[in-house]
């Protein structure tokens, strides 16, 4: 004699949108969610200074031209600060407009559009950045012609 | 042991004098109650129908809603079954905020205006102000909302301090009315989210002393569609007719989540 089975009560009495897929577990939401906090707490000291640095000491916001950034690009302190305010600002805000695309977004396939456009255009930006930050060559040698400014060394 | 529950209700907008004792001495005024009706054997479309109606200073919307049922339309459809703010039967939204109609009081509400009385959002509608609340409870049970003890049946009741039943007092307290999921904008866009009631309900037995699957609820609730879809946008606990700190709770299942992990 075959075994009963007894369905677990109500079962398959869900209106379909609201079944959850499940084995989506891990911990990806939760380290997300840590990241925007620990991020966004780094990202209030580095952008303040940033902040204060450019547009108030010193000469104040008169101060700014492309003589300035190239100054600070020679220092690998502000190589250094200038990436890791690029990536953390990046990561985060990426982040926070995948939350939303996922707060707002009501079909998978819009979901889908919407971070494939938000990641290309997270990795464009990333990587153009980071390769200005450590490329960027304030007295270029163009053709053999030295452009040189004043605050270039010396030929 | 009491704990406060505090209601933010608006100040009353029609004054009951002092000493009014007996029915015929209770003021009356007038009021235009529009209630969202839905048919799906009628029409697709739902469409709102209004009444004018003479009611009471100790009435409640949910009198008006029986006043209207009972002497205009008898198919204006509602559930309701204890009347007290007890059993969770009757969340809807009223005015815009999701409400027992059991625990509104008509004066408390705008009289001059039509008071708006529609079916709480997010969950499917079935006629009028009643909706399938099976996704609701679905994501109830999958929290496993029972206690569950390993080791030996004690042969005495399970003992538990005062201090360590406070410590989840405030979410005991939940009449499982749909208020909160209802009110909360990451569940309204695909139901996918467990919503406040499923956590609060979980916290009640993830902070029980005699409870041994904690951990298990905590793992369920570290899913894509739990706890850290939570916006802290504290709708639930403005809905909650029960005042539970529905958004307190919630962190502290993530803070639970998270020094579980690290
Ligand atoms: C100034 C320091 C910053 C702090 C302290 C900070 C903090 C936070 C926190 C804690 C969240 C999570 C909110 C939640 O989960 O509900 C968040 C979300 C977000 N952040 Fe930041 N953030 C900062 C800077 C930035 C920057 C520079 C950007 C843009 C590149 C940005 C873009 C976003 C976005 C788009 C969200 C998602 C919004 C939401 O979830 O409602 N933030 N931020
Ligand atoms: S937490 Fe409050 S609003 Fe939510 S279901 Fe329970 S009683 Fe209703
Ligand atoms: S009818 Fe029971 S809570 Fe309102």
């Amino acid at each position: 004699m075959a075994t009963p089975t007894i369905e677990t009560p109500r079962s398959g009495r869900v209106s379909p949108g609201y079944s959850r897929t499940p084995g989506s577990r891990g911990n990806f939401e939760m380290i997300a969610w840590l990241f925007m906090r620990i991020s966004g707490a780094i990202l209030v000291v580095l952008i303040f200074v940033h902040l204060y640095v450019n547009l108030v000491a010193g000469d104040g916001i008169t101060g700014i031209d492309f003589g300035f950034v190239a100054g600070k690009w020679a220092s690998p302190f502000w190589q250094i600060w200038d990436l890791t305010m690029l990536w953390l600002a990046m990561l985060h805000g990426t982040n926070g407009i995948r939350v939303i695309i996922n707060d707002y977004a009501e079909k998978n396939s819009t979901r889908m559009w919407l971070k494939g456009v938000l990641y290309t255009s997270t990795v464009v930006i990333v990587v153009l950045g980071t390769l200005v930050i450590f490329t960027f060559d304030p007295c270029p040698v163009i053709d053999g012609v030295a452009h040189v400014a004043d605050y270039c060394p010396a030929p | 042991m009491s704990t406060e529950t505090i209601e933010k209700e608006p100040a009353s907008k029609v004054e009951l004098a002092p000493g009014v004792g007996g029915g015929g001495e209770i003021p009356t005024f007038d009021i235009t109650l529009k209630v969202r009706r839905y048919n799906p054997e009628v029409s697709d479309e739902a469409h709102w129908d209004e009444w004018q109606l003479t009611m009471y200073g100790t009435d409640r919307v949910l009198d008006a809603l029986h006043k209207v049922k009972w002497e205009h339309d008898g198919s204006v459809s509602f559930r309701r079954s204890c009347a007290h703010g007890v059993c969770g039967s009757d969340a809807m939204r009223i005015n815009g905020r999701n409400r027992l109609a059991c625990k509104t009081l008509l004066k408390d509400l705008d009289t001059s205006k039509p008071i708006l009385v529609e079916p709480i959002k997010g969950l499917p509608v079935e006629k009028d102000l009643i909706v399938d609340m099976e996704p609701f409870f679905q994501s109830y049970r999958e929290i496993m909302p029972f206690l569950v003890s390993k080791g030996h049946e004690p042969s005495k009741e399970r003992l538990q301090s005062a201090e360590e039943r406070e410590r989840y007092d405030d979410t005991t307290k939940c009449i499982l009315c749909a208020a909160c999921t209802s009110s909360c904008p990451v569940f309204w866009t695909d139901g996918q989210y467990f919503g406040p009631a499923a956590i609060v309900n979980a916290h009640r037995f993830i902070f029980d002393s005699r409870d041994d699957a904690g951990d298990m609820r905590l793992e369920i609730l570290n899913d894509k569609e739990g706890v850290w879809r939570c916006r802290t946008t504290f709708n639930c606990s403005e809905a909650c007719p029960r005042g539970i700190q529905v958004t307190k709770a919630i962190s502290e299942v993530k803070q639970a989540i998270l020094t579980r992990k690290i």
